[in-house]
């Protein structure tokens, strides 16, 4: 290893432990002012509530990687999750099928960004910018002031969301296992490895021959798939499913993905990152609630938590250039 | 003459033609006088937040948090007026924390160098956020006649609504500086190059944050418009605005990476949204799915150029082989 990946290596390290100092301290004032909080049952709540945006968070990063976004996640998610309510209540298809077609719907969605993306060559923020007014809007002409409520639905789609394995509710367990496998493929295989050269040098990573265009097509269909995914657990979860349903989801997700470290420019982040910002926000969320602190001030210390992680990963950065540099001088 | 026709405003003129010829076969009433002062209506807040907005994405830079921003000075405003100080007191101190708040994002982007997607993106939040412990979910009206006749009335005589006027008035001012002035000169500049810029002595740093300031005030002022308009001021006044406002500031023609845009375009945009939202309302199409032809209108604006070019420059290459 070169000293100037391993710097890069210990910056990564560094910022993920902040994420976990920050969160630790969370934990730790909030279970002085508020025992409750350390509560089996309570920290399970976080996790259950973060595991959605988790799913998504996933896909998010795989695209931001590459030095795309993805903005239309919320109006993805949402226009699967009524989609998907939709045809089990009409009973028009079994359980099996109602999942397929909702993680296809999203996959479909997710690919037409790519083909938008790519194709169109219309810059990623604008495309999804759109398509997250037209998946939307979809969303609306499909529901048409409608809405799913549990009592639609099939007792065995709702109760995925509330079965559990070895005690660990089973959407804990979907959102790590996705993590994982997005983790595996960003770490260890060759599209992942070239995602993240897409992301740090585009102009590069044309020349040494890695096929760009097919993989910011994958990296957005795949976003889609995720959001597919977190669509119909969505659904199961709450129960009720209306147009409006995961609108501004978009905002969480990319906080989440921008305080777990990943560069908004590309090429450098990972998954376990962006799940800790995650974790983070949700418990600064809980912490809240069993503080009583008044809901009203959630969105501007959220707002806050994302200004304060991108300054740390600014000045973290710039430590990194200012080491390498007296390196390289010697 | 095909210079005209390839102009990018040229073709928004032609789709707002389009859209006005849409809806008067849609309905009898679309040309009524009344319709069109209404649809001036709705837009003006957004158009208003568009035209500074339209000038940071010139420059290079974006700014997700106005709709916040418009939010803030919304509630900031019935709060002080709920405390008993009046109006002539109160707008000007909301202008003020909209450049404050404006000011903060210009110095986040220039002097701490973050990137503006992610400074505005935590605003955006940071700014809604405070407007709800501002106002909690309270609204305040009662409002002074004056100020309510402000935000739905018409211009004495005219068919023209105040904010209209402002509008109006603030286009030729920004058109007059963006393509007239060496501020304009010196926004293109940036946009194109930053660093080349910088070496030819433009102060890149405070001509971004004048702009972010300048978009936290008239973010603000908009506030003050639309508070005035539903006489009503509530913490989540605006939310959701900004996707319209981008939308128009890039149909206008602005590129997204910086360098390139007119006033003109963005203001010709601003109609396009504004005719076919009109139109689509009176084909009784529900404002939330009319996002769907907003959203797709973007994408083929920006995508519809590209995807020619490239048939037409792939049909010049086959010329050149045969």
């Amino acid at each position: 290893m070169t000293s100037a990946s391993r710097a890069l290596a210990v910056a990564a390290r560094l910022r993920e432990l902040g994420i976990v100092v920050a969160l630790a301290l969370v934990v730790l004032v909030t279970t002085l002012l508020a025992p409750a909080f350390l509560h089996l049952d309570n920290l399970s709540q976080i996790l259950l509530s973060v595991s959605l945006v988790a799913i998504v968070a996933a896909g998010e990063t795989i695209v931001v990687l590459t030095r795309n976004v993805d903005l239309s996640v919320g109006s993805m998610v949402g226009l699967v999750a009524f989609v998907t309510g939709d045809l089990l209540k009409q009973h028009a298809v079994g359980l099996p099928e109602a999942i397929l077609a909702g993680c296809l719907l999203g996959l479909a969605l997710g690919g037409l960004n790519g083909l938008i993306v790519t194709v169109g060559r219309v810059p990623a923020i604008v495309a999804t910018l759109g398509t997250l007014n037209v998946y939307r809007g979809l969303d609306f002409f499909v529901a048409g002031g409608k809405e799913v409520s549990a009592y639609d639905l099939p007792r065995s789609y709702l109760g995925i969301a509330t079965s559990t394995a070895a005690g660990i509710p089973a959407l804990i367990i979907a959102a790590a296992v996705i993590a994982a496998v997005v983790a595996f493929v960003l770490r260890s295989t060759r599209p992942g490895r070239a995602l993240y050269a897409i992301g740090s040098n585009p102009p590069a990573a044309e020349t040494v021959g890695i096929p760009s265009q097919r993989l910011v097509f994958a990296a957005f269909a795949a976003s889609g798939l995720l959001c597919g995914a977190a669509g119909v657990l969505w659904g199961s979860r709450f129960g009720t499913v209306n147009a409006f349903a995961a609108n501004g989801l978009e905002l969480e997700v990319i906080a989440a993905v921008v305080v777990g470290g990943v560069n908004i420019f590309g090429g450098s982040g990972t998954v376990f990152g962006a799940m800790l910002g995650a974790v983070l926000l949700g418990t600064i969320d809980n912490a809240l609630t069993l503080l009583r602190l008044s809901q009203f001030w959630l969105q501007a210390i959220d707002g806050a938590v994302i200004l304060l992680a991108v300054g740390a990963d600014a000045s973290i950065r710039g430590a990194v250039q200012r080491a390498l540099r007296v390196r390289g001088r010697r | 003459m095909s210079l005209v026709l390839r102009r990018w405003e040229t073709l928004l003129a032609v789709l707002l033609a389009l859209f006005v010829a849409l809806g008067t076969a849609l309905s009898p009433y679309f040309l009524d006088t009344q319709n069109f002062s209404d649809l001036a209506d709705d837009l003006m807040e957004k158009a208003i937040m568009a035209l500074p907005l339209a000038l940071v994405i010139i420059a290079g830079e974006i700014d997700l948090s106005v709709e916040s921003m418009l939010g803030l000075s919304s509630a900031l405003l019935g709060l002080s007026f709920g405390l008993g100080l009046p109006l002539w007191a109160g707008i000007p101190l909301v202008l003020l924390v909209g450049a404050l708040g404006g000011l903060l994002n210009g110095l986040l982007v220039t002097w701490a160098r973050l990137p503006s997607l992610v400074v505005t993106l935590g605003t955006l939040a940071l700014y809604r956020g405070l407007a709800y412990v501002v106002l909690g979910p309270r609204a305040v009206s009662h409002w002074p006649a004056a100020f309510n006749a402000f935000g739905f009335g018409d211009v004495p005589g005219t068919l023209v609504p105040w904010p209209l006027l402002v509008f109006a008035l603030l286009a030729i001012v920004f058109a007059f500086v963006l393509h007239r002035t060496w501020i304009g000169r010196q926004l293109y500049a940036t946009g194109k190059s930053q660093e080349a810029a910088r070496f030819a002595g433009v102060r890149v740093a405070r001509l971004k944050t004048a702009l972010f300031v300048l978009s936290g005030t008239l973010s603000a002022l908009a506030g003050v418009i639309l508070t005035a308009r539903l006489a009503s001021a509530r913490a989540d006044n605006g939310q959701g605005f900004v996707l319209d406002v981008v939308t128009a500031v890039l149909l206008g023609g602005v590129n997204i990476f910086g360098g390139e845009g007119t006033i003109a375009g963005v203001v010709l945009a601003v109609f396009v949204i504004g005719v076919l939202r009109n139109a689509l309302t009176l084909a009784d199409v529900a404002p939330d799915a009319q996002s769907t032809a907003i959203g797709a209108l973007l994408i083929v604006s920006v995508a519809g150029p590209n995807v020619v070019g490239r048939i037409r420059a792939a049909w010049r290459n086959r010329e050149v082989l045969t």
